[in-house]
């Protein structure tokens, strides 16, 4: 837990998927900020990072799309920390401060493109962009976390989902794999950590940071499915009722390609995909309705109701 | 682990005779297995230059061939012959012709960045990936992948609008690409989300068509993006030798 509790009032960057497929994140994210007492001011007027995409136009119209977003934080909003719960998105503007900090022709362009727009150019360092588990992990801390639990996660077995773009590439991440008190790259506990304390069982899960190929949920669907299912069956093995996610593309695409393996390869599986925000919403106390549950594809209301959640 | 290596072996060089007589010695069957010669003469010495004009592609240089990439490939670990690698050591001995034997499964890469992770020399092969791609279909190889088009449809909306919405991203580029909408896995996932969503939500799925989100005053970073996508376009263009830049 941090002593000056610098994560009390941070600026919110929910990102486009939380407005569509990815809603009950955005819904369990800002209900479990409440609990917890964790302030979110929404960045005004914010835009798209360009997800996984538009880097492959140019990758500095990406830099330009998430140095708005941190602009805006900073210089309208006044804030110095940015919270991201999409991977998407805290990843890309992680790349943007990396390039920006690191590379003259990023920084011309997002200065150029930012005059033009009308708007304050943003300099590199100006805030820190964090995921949503920095934003709990560090704003209350597993000790803060366990205190305020209402009802425990316990008998529930759950594998842990990172995906990619939260620990990779490694260059952009430079607080990360700094040892005690930071997560890892190659093997991140943060949102383990998190679900522990509030009395999950974390199964040993290899597939963490394996890729669902999200990249291509629909112009390569059938390798997609194949990824997912891969992620899923060893969920399965690794003995998990339930496959925590902390990224909107990442969870749909689990939920979607869990369907599609079904109808086109005949391979079921049925370890439920719930958001970690929704694990501990519910750990907090509130309803699954409040969590959004009734919102995810994956139908888990059974499941928690047999284990007392909902 | 084992390194996934490309076999240099092409099964139509490898010949056999079931019935072969040199020099008045019976040489049929396989023990006289004899694998024909490639020669390749027509190496293309721009090929590396071009690539590293692409976007992704700058540090194709630095690549000394370890193969960690292909080890830690995803999608090398589903396709075989999906192989950054030997893609990276073709580009950089300018073997353009057996480049385009694998033109069509490049486009496959996803993006996971396992590579990049990997690399001891920071060549970011995923980079070298999209450029290569992109150079294909520039070039006239191959036309149009799949990831290219949604690439554009999604990039077309965000500099329209400042924001996407997914489900018309996902209309078009059903359409943009010939496929039905209506894929029986679609269809049973919108009426297993159908069964319980509540009206709240449907009432804003219903309004996200009517009223798509933006974001509001974006129109002079709407002009400001278009202008740079033009350059970048005209600037790629002449890198790859493509005329003046003007497309055809
Ligand atoms: S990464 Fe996804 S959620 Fe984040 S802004 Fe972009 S499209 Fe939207
Ligand atoms: S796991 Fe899938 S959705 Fe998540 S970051 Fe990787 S490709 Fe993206
Ligand atoms: S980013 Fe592409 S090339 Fe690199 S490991 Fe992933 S799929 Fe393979
Ligand atoms: S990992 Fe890097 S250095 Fe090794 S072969 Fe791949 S690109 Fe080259």
């Amino acid at each position: 837990m941090s002593e000056d509790r610098k994560y009390d009032r941070v600026a919110y960057y929910p990102g486009c998927a939380l407005e569509g497929t990815g809603h009950a994140y955005n819904r369990s994210t800002k209900a479990v900020g409440k609990a917890l007492d964790l302030k979110l001011d929404e960045v005004k007027n914010w835009n798209c990072c360009g997800a996984m995409e538009v880097k492959n136009i140019d990758p500095k119209i990406q830099t330009y799309l998430s140095s708005r977003v941190m602009s805006i934080a900073a210089n309208e909003m006044g804030h110095d920390v940015v919270m991201a719960p999409c991977n998407g998105c805290y990843h890309n503007l992680k790349k943007a401060e990396y390039d920006l900090a690191h590379d003259d022709g990023s920084k011309e362009v997002v200065d150029r493109l930012s005059t033009k727009a009308g708007h304050e150019t943003y300099e590199a360092g100006q805030v820190e962009t964090i995921h949503a588990l920095d934003w709990i992990k560090d704003g209350i801390g597993e000790d803060g976390l366990k205190a305020k639990v209402k009802n425990s996660l316990q008998g529930i077995k759950i594998a842990n989902y990172y995906g990619c773009m939260y620990t990779r590439p490694r260059h952009i991440f430079p607080e990360k794999d700094k040892g005690p008190g930071s997560d890892s790259t190659s093997e991140p506990h943060f949102m383990d950590d998190l679900l522990a304390a509030a009395g999950a069982e974390n199964v040993d899960f290899p597939l963490k940071t394996a890729c669902c190929g999200g990249a291509h949920t629909l112009s390569d669907s059938d390798i997609s499915t194949k990824l997912v299912l891969n992620i899923l069956e060893a969920a399965e093995a690794a003995g998990a009722d339930v496959i925590a996610t902390e990224c909107p593309t990442c969870h749909t695409g689990l939920e979607m390609h869990q369907i599609r393996a079904e109808k086109r390869l005949g391979r079921k599986t049925t370890v439920k995909i719930l958001y970690f925000t929704q694990l501990l919403g519910m750990a907090l106390g509130l309803s699954a309705r409040k969590v959004g549950v009734q919102e995810n594809i994956s139908d888990s209301r059974g499941f928690l109701k047999e284990k007392g959640l909902a | 682990m084992p390194i996934h290596e490309q076999s240099l072996i092409r099964p139509e060089n490898i010949k056999t005779h079931d019935k072969l007589e040199i020099d008045g010695i019976d040489v049929s069957g396989h023990w006289s297995t004899f694998i024909e010669s490639r020669v390749v003469t027509d190496y293309n010495e721009a090929l590396e230059d071009e690539i590293a004009a692409l976007p992704g592609g700058e540090y194709i240089h630095r690549c000394w061939q370890c193969g960690s990439c292909t080890n830690s490939c995803t999608v090398n670990a589903v396709n075989p012959d999906f192989n950054p690698r030997y893609w990276i050591y073709l580009i950089r001995t300018g073997m353009e012709s057996e480049l385009l034997r694998d033109k069509d499964i490049i486009w496959q890469c996803i993006s996971c960045n396992k590579c990049t992770y990997a690399c001891p020399r920071d060549v970011e092969p995923e980079g070298v990936m999209k450029a290569t791609a992109h150079w294909l279909e520039k070039k006239g190889h191959t036309p149009k992948s799949p990831s290219i088009i949604f690439d554009e449809l999604f990039a077309e909306q965000v500099i329209a609008r400042g924001k996407i919405e997914e489900s018309s991203i996902i209309r078009q580029f059903f359409k943009r690409t010939g496929q039905p909408l209506m894929q029986d896995w679609l269809v049973a996932m919108a009426r297993g989300l159908l069964m319980k969503l509540p009206v709240g939500l449907m009432r804003r799925m219903g309004l996200a068509v009517l009223f798509r989100p933006r974001t509001s005053g974006w129109s002079k970073a709407r002009a400001a993006l278009e202008e740079y996508v033009e350059e970048c376009e005209r600037e790629q263009r002449r890198a790859l030798g493509l005329g003046d830049g003007k497309p055809e």
